[in-house]
């Protein structure tokens, strides 16, 4: 199993470098275990028309997205018997020789208002038909998020599942500058791309949250040397304090119908989960243990949470319902399961286990309460499920550094993401909802 | 090994939820620790009390709060301190290492600072001069990833004010 990972990790496949718009590597994904298995899929480089450079290389992004989730395997264009831009420049016999089961074309084109004009069409090869076609236009800036578009609506066609490539991810940084140690907490797309800071501090930050809107993050800042948690606007910066309670204020997690966080707040001597409304902030006790009750995770369907307590001597998932009432233990296999969140079909939970001291991250199945491990790191932490429910991201560490990765629901495909400096934490995938875009 | 494991994080488990059930778990003050017999010894007493006060941290084993004879030598030092300095206040820092999860471990470092809070009362030092917080796993005071540094990590500071 060792020498067999390793055999992948040499397969390295650099799938993308992606670049700031100043022309800096913001951070690579290689993926490093899995390629090889998707569906063959040649994605032709798309046509472009208008003065000097694209500003984005759609059909790269797009390539990139598939590969990424290691569902696909894109074919080397080298091997291309031909470029078709158009419909009825399509040989299929071209694609079959390939092995190619689906084949994207398409067209990049400036048009007036300093637009573009993004055009691709979807075929299967086999069936020698066309799956999806579609036109958009947009600025410049919104290239990209076309390009994840795109590659959603690939994906959904090939797969019959929601994609998840036009989503962005939250996590911490840590930096040693001269001045000191810089924390800050960014959002990027979630291909890394478009890296943003919502917040920077000389003190920790920690446990992002999305709301199910897109639109806030709530988070854990030691600014006043203190954790206290605080709701931030990504659209116009503003924020609140939302908790600033004697001892711990820690581990928020937005109900899904974004009125309410759970909290973990030791304001009582102990940690014990709270719920605390939006408007009001009217407060609602739901835990009450001298046990360590912490990191509280929403179902679904808003009636149940999941939550760490250290009741039976050494961390354990428990779940609860949000009207309160019992907690009944989730997990009895291994002496430490901790930090539990829901898939979005409520069917799976992703947690932190420890096996033979080793942290990884695992799957709880909820219908039979099956352990799957995933991953053979030894400090994994953090894992968040894309909102498509097939990718886990999470953070590990590599040579000493902090790195955040990702890795299938089913433990198929591994990559890492790889930045340029610093250390990297406290991964959040983000929700659907996107239709506010962060700017700076 | 896995044999020991067994049964050591049992025991780990019930030191560490005796050490946080509340005051009157705590061994008593007269069960004399090392620190303690030592510091009765008259040469060497004014020496030793002031190499101890010279430590301003207490380290634990893994997710434990409980406090050892050598954590408990040190914190009876400082005891005395400010029982001989009434004006002073100190700031109690709980911290943990990298290992597990983030917020559970917030959750262990405020334990680990609460479990020392708790032993200087005993030992007669007034709640209203002792704060705590628990930075959990964020400030590692050594940043390499094995086990000498995780024990550095597993720590309260003693901040004096």
């Amino acid at each position: 199993m060792r020498l067999k990972q390793l055999c992948f990790f040499l397969l390295l496949v650099t799938c993308n470098l992606l670049l700031a718009p100043d022309g800096r590597a913001v951070l690579t994904i290689e993926i490093t275990q899995g390629a090889e298995t998707g569906l063959p899929i040649a994605v032709v480089p798309f046509r472009w028309e208008g003065p000097g450079k694209p500003p984005q290389v759609v059909s790269d992004i797009i390539e990139a997205d598939l590969a990424r989730s290691g569902r696909f395997a894109p074919i080397a264009h080298k091997d291309f018997f031909s470029t078709p831009h158009e419909d009825r420049d399509v040989v299929f016999k071209d694609w079959r020789l390939l092995k190619a089961e689906a084949l994207v074309i398409g067209g990049v084109k400036a048009v007036a208002g300093g637009k573009f004009q993004v055009q691709f069409r979807l075929y299967g090869v086999f069936k020698e038909a066309q799956l999806a076609g579609f036109r958009y236009t947009v600025g410049a800036d919104m290239l990209r998020a076309a390009a994840h578009q795109i590659s959603d609506v690939i994906y959904e066609k090939l797969t019959g599942e929601a994609g998840a490539f036009n989503t962005r991810i939250a996590y911490i940084t840590r930096e040693d500058a001269r001045a000191g140690v810089v924390y800050k907490l960014q959002v990027a797309d979630a291909d890394g791309y478009g890296a943003q800071t919502v917040v920077r501090s000389p003190e920790p930050l920690l446990s992002p949250a999305w709301s199910p809107d897109g639109k806030r993050l709530a988070y854990v800042s030691f600014e006043d040397k203190r954790a206290k948690v605080y709701v931030q606007n990504l659209g116009d910066g503003k924020r609140e304090t939302l908790a600033e309670f004697k001892g711990i204020n820690g581990a928020p997690a937005w109900s899904p119908d974004g009125k309410r966080l759970a909290l973990a707040l030791s304001k009582d001597g102990n940690p014990e989960i709270y719920l605390v409304r939006l408007d009001t902030r009217e407060l609602r006790r739901l835990t009450h243990d001298p046990a360590i009750d912490t990191e509280p995770a929403w179902a679904p369907d808003g009636r149940s949470l999941v939550f760490t307590s250290d009741r039976p001597g050494q961390p354990q998932i428990y779940r609860m319902s949000a009207d309160g009432g019992e907690a009944r233990r989730l997990t009895f296999e291994g002496d430490y399961n901790a930090r539990a969140s829901y898939s979005a079909d409520g069917k799976l939970l992703a947690l932190v286990s420890r096996h033979e001291g080793r942290y990884h991250v695992a799957t709880l199945r909820l219908e039979d309460k099956a352990l799957q491990t995933l991953t053979d790191t030894a400090l994994d932490e953090s894992p968040s499920f894309a909102p498509n429910g097939r990718m886990i991201l999470y953070a590990t560490e590599v040579r000493g550094r902090g790195v955040l990765a990702s890795v299938s629901a089913d433990g198929r495909v591994r990559q890492l993401l790889k930045f340029e400096e610093g250390d990297v934490r406290e991964p959040a995938w983000s929700p659907y909802n996107r239709e506010l875009q962060y700017k700076e | 090994m896995s044999m020991r494991s067994l049964v050591v994080v049992p025991i780990l488990a019930i030191l560490a939820l005796s050490g946080c059930a509340g005051p009157q778990e705590l061994p008593p003050v007269e069960d004399k620790s090392v620190g303690a017999e030592a510091a009765g010894a008259a040469d060497q007493a004014p020496l030793e009390a002031e190499d101890l006060l010279a430590k301003k941290r207490v380290h634990f084993a893994y997710d434990s709060s409980t406090i050892d004879d050598e954590a408990r030598a040190i914190l009876e030092a400082h005891a005395a301190h400010l029982a001989a300095n009434p004006r002073i206040k100190i700031h109690l820092e709980g911290h943990c290492d990298e290992r597990g999860t983030r917020e559970y471990n917030l959750a262990l470092g405020e334990r680990r600072a609460q479990a020392v809070e708790r032993l200087l009362r005993v030992l007669g030092v007034a709640g209203g001069r002792v704060t705590t917080v628990s930075y959990g796993e964020e400030k590692p005071i050594a940043p390499e990833h094995n086990e000498t540094a995780w024990r550095l990590n597993r720590r309260v500071e003693i901040v004096y004010k």
